[in-house]
């Protein structure tokens, strides 16, 4: 296990290493532009672009400009040169909405995908499989940001079922907390449900016909038994793997998008703020941190998932 | 039974699926409405994608409507009573002619999603052949590269090649391409998706490349173009045609999402990503400026997305390439960096 830990450490510390020089490439070296002139957006004096270069080191080496460029990042020093406003302060202050949008709707995404799952594998027929599967496929068809503009005009403008959005933190107040964000998880989970009771349904199905099912049934377990501990606990494996790899990119993908419609002032709504006026520090310091947290939050996933299930390691081991 | 090719099954099989007749119909549907685009605006609209028509009166069933009252607020849809002019209303305070800029919208949607469809599968396969013939350390270097590439969340990677390539385009060599060109969208959603076709398809190359048709070969004195493209790549068609309606679709979503936050397609050109955008401005003076353009693109992602999967259950049918995998998640076969 140690040796699996320290090899997937190293290969974190790469991406990450590598990921950093590609936000590099991307917003100072790829582009055609002058690189101060794009930092410093489109109302920049000659001083301020002037000092851009000085600060960022665009004269310099390109090896020269990279440690300039992280240290800027990391020390929390980057502005936004149009708004004046801290970077990174405004990233901290948005993560606590990104963070209830995501991490409520996929505790409803999850309970929903196994609860249907296991009905439609231990009840359903034909009829409830190409449901399930019609939902699936609606879910990846349709963008996250029309399904959540859509609710939002009909649940909180026309019927005034849900409080207009606006993000309420949990230490304030718990349950309007909740009642603000309902809708929104709603929306976002509604996107996985019939993906994940898909995956769980055909993994039931497949493990119904093993043998220790067979044994459990035989020693006379009463099937609501055989079914919770012997066929869904074996079939979640692949959910939640699933699951490790969804979560970091609704993080960092989809519920910025609807965190931005609901007007949650998440860090989405940062980023898209950004975007409009092209102010590129702060997508460059999003970008990031997004994939940094994705790609940390997936060495979590993997390593605990190895704590888990031995084979994993034996798996990894040999590679 | 006579001798017939496996294409002819999968065809027999794709044939017989309801749903896949369906789904092609319904995308075929989409492609005439968008081609029909400049028919419906020269002979029943008389107007252009760009055209404005902010103080125009028109007549709807005898009575003299403003396209744009004076509050702003834009025509409903007339449907048939101004002669299909301002079919579905007016798109906000410029009074530009919605029904001929969903037309015209969708063409660039549709040329953005297949585009980049075409691209990436293209790349992915040829990185995907070099990879899997010569394997030791091209392999090695392809799969790094589209290992880190995948570990980049799609959205955040298109995002900030998006924004950074409007701002100042891209001037690389012979290559240029000014920020509001087609293009950077088109090559941005390209590159991000490469890496979701083309590790499936190494995998696939590096199995083939240990059967004995291609040692064959190669002892007959085929050289690796002749192995890459006569042996293995004829191999790949069945998996390639179920990624493409995939691909397309997934990218038609990018391209939206892209064009929502603004780092996607570039004024003066519009698509259904910036119509949306445009009308969400709007939403709660005139709904429809967001729900249709949203609506369109989810009817073309959902038809497309069926057919790939109806493609795949007749020419693939043990394939494991699942729905799942356009989550963002796409890990086919429990491969980590």
């Amino acid at each position: 296990m140690g040796r699996f830990v320290i090899k997937r450490l190293a290969g974190m510390v790469a991406v990450l290493f590598a990921i950093s020089v590609i936000v590099f490439l991307i917003f100072n070296v790829i582009p055609g532009a002058d690189p101060a002139q794009r930092m410093a957006g489109k109302n920049a004096t000659p001083q301020l672009v002037a000092a851009i270069e000085e600060e960022w080191g665009f004269d310099e080496p390109l090896p020269a400009q990279y440690v300039k460029t992280m240290g800027l990042i990391f020390s929390g020093d980057l502005i936004s040169y149009s708004t004046q406003l801290e970077v990174d302060e405004q990233i901290v202050e948005g993560i606590p909405a990104t963070l209830s949008l995501s991490v409520g709707a996929a505790v409803l995404w999850l309970f929903f995908g196994v609860l249907f799952g296991y009905l439609s594998a231990t009840r359903g027929g034909r009829l409830t499989d190409r449901m399930l599967t019609g939902f699936a496929v609606l879910g990846i068809s349709i963008p996250s940001f029309v399904l959540a503009a859509t609710v939002l005009y009909y649940l909180t403008y026309k019927i005034e079922l849900f409080p207009a959005s606006e993000y309420v933190p949990l230490t304030e107040d718990p349950l309007d907390w909740a009642y603000h964000l309902i809708l929104p998880w709603i929306t976002l989970a509604i996107l996985y449900v019939g993906i994940y009771s898909r995956v769980l349904r055909s993994n039931m199905r497949d493990v119904m016909n093993e043998d220790h099912v067979r044994t459990a049934r035989a020693k006379g377990l009463p099937e609501r038994q055989v079914r919770v501990r012997h066929v869904l606990r074996n079939s979640l494996i692949p959910v939640v793997t699933l699951f490790g790899l969804d979560f970091g990119a609704v993080i960092a993908g989809q519920a910025l998008l609807v965190e931005t419609v609901f007007s949650l002032h998440g860090v989405g709504q940062y980023a898209l703020e950004s975007i409009a006026k092209l102010d590129l520090p702060p997508i460059m310091a999003v970008s990031m941190y997004g994939a940094f947290f994705v790609v940390l939050f997936n060495t979590v996933v993997d390593i605990a998932y190895a704590g888990l299930d031995p084979r994993v390691r034996v798996r990894e081991g040999a590679r | 039974m006579e001798g017939r090719s496996p294409w002819y099954f999968a065809y027999r099989r794709l044939r017989s699926n309801r749903v896949a007749i369906t789904a092609l119909a319904l995308f075929a549907a989409i492609v005439v409405f968008v081609l029909a685009a400049p028919l419906w605006a020269d002979w029943v609209a008389e107007t252009g994608p760009n055209e404005t028509h902010t103080v125009e009166k028109i007549e709807v069933g005898g009575e003299t409507r403003e396209v744009v009252e004076v509050d702003g607020t834009p025509i409903g849809p007339v449907w048939l009573g101004a002669g299909g002019k301002f079919f579905l209303g007016a798109d906000g305070r410029l009074g530009r002619d919605e029904m001929v800029r969903l037309m015209y919208g969708g063409r660039t949607t549709l040329l953005i999603g297949i585009g980049s469809a075409l691209i990436s599968v293209g790349l992915a396969v040829l990185l995907a052949l070099l990879a899997g013939y010569h394997r030791g350390w091209v392999d090695t270097v392809i799969s790094r590269a589209l290992d880190l590439l995948w570990a980049f969340p799609v959205l955040l990677l298109a995002i900030a090649l998006g924004s950074s390539l409007a701002v100042g385009g891209l001037d690389l060599g012979p290559i240029s391409i000014s920020g509001g060109s087609l293009w950077v969208p088109i090559l941005v959603i390209s590159l991000v998706y490469t890496t979701y076709i083309a590790r499936p398809l190494r995998g696939e190359v590096l199995a083939l490349r240990e059967r004995e048709f291609v040692e064959a070969a190669i002892a007959g004195g085929a050289g690796p173009l002749r192995v890459m493209f006569g042996e293995l790549l004829p191999n790949l068609w069945s998996k390639i045609i179920v990624f493409f309606p995939l691909a397309a679709a997934f990218n038609m979503l990018l391209e939206s999402a892209l064009s929502f936050v603004g780092a996607g397609v570039q004024p003066p050109n519009s698509s259904w990503g910036t119509m949306i955008s445009a009308g969400f401005q709007l939403l709660y003076t005139a709904p429809l400026l967001t729900i249709l353009p949203g609506a369109m693109i989810t009817l073309t992602a959902l038809s497309l997305n069926l057919l790939g999967d109806a493609l795949r259950d007749a020419l693939d049918p043990k394939s494991k390439v699942e729905l799942e995998a356009h989550t963002g998640s796409f890990e086919p076969e429990g491969e980590v960096l």
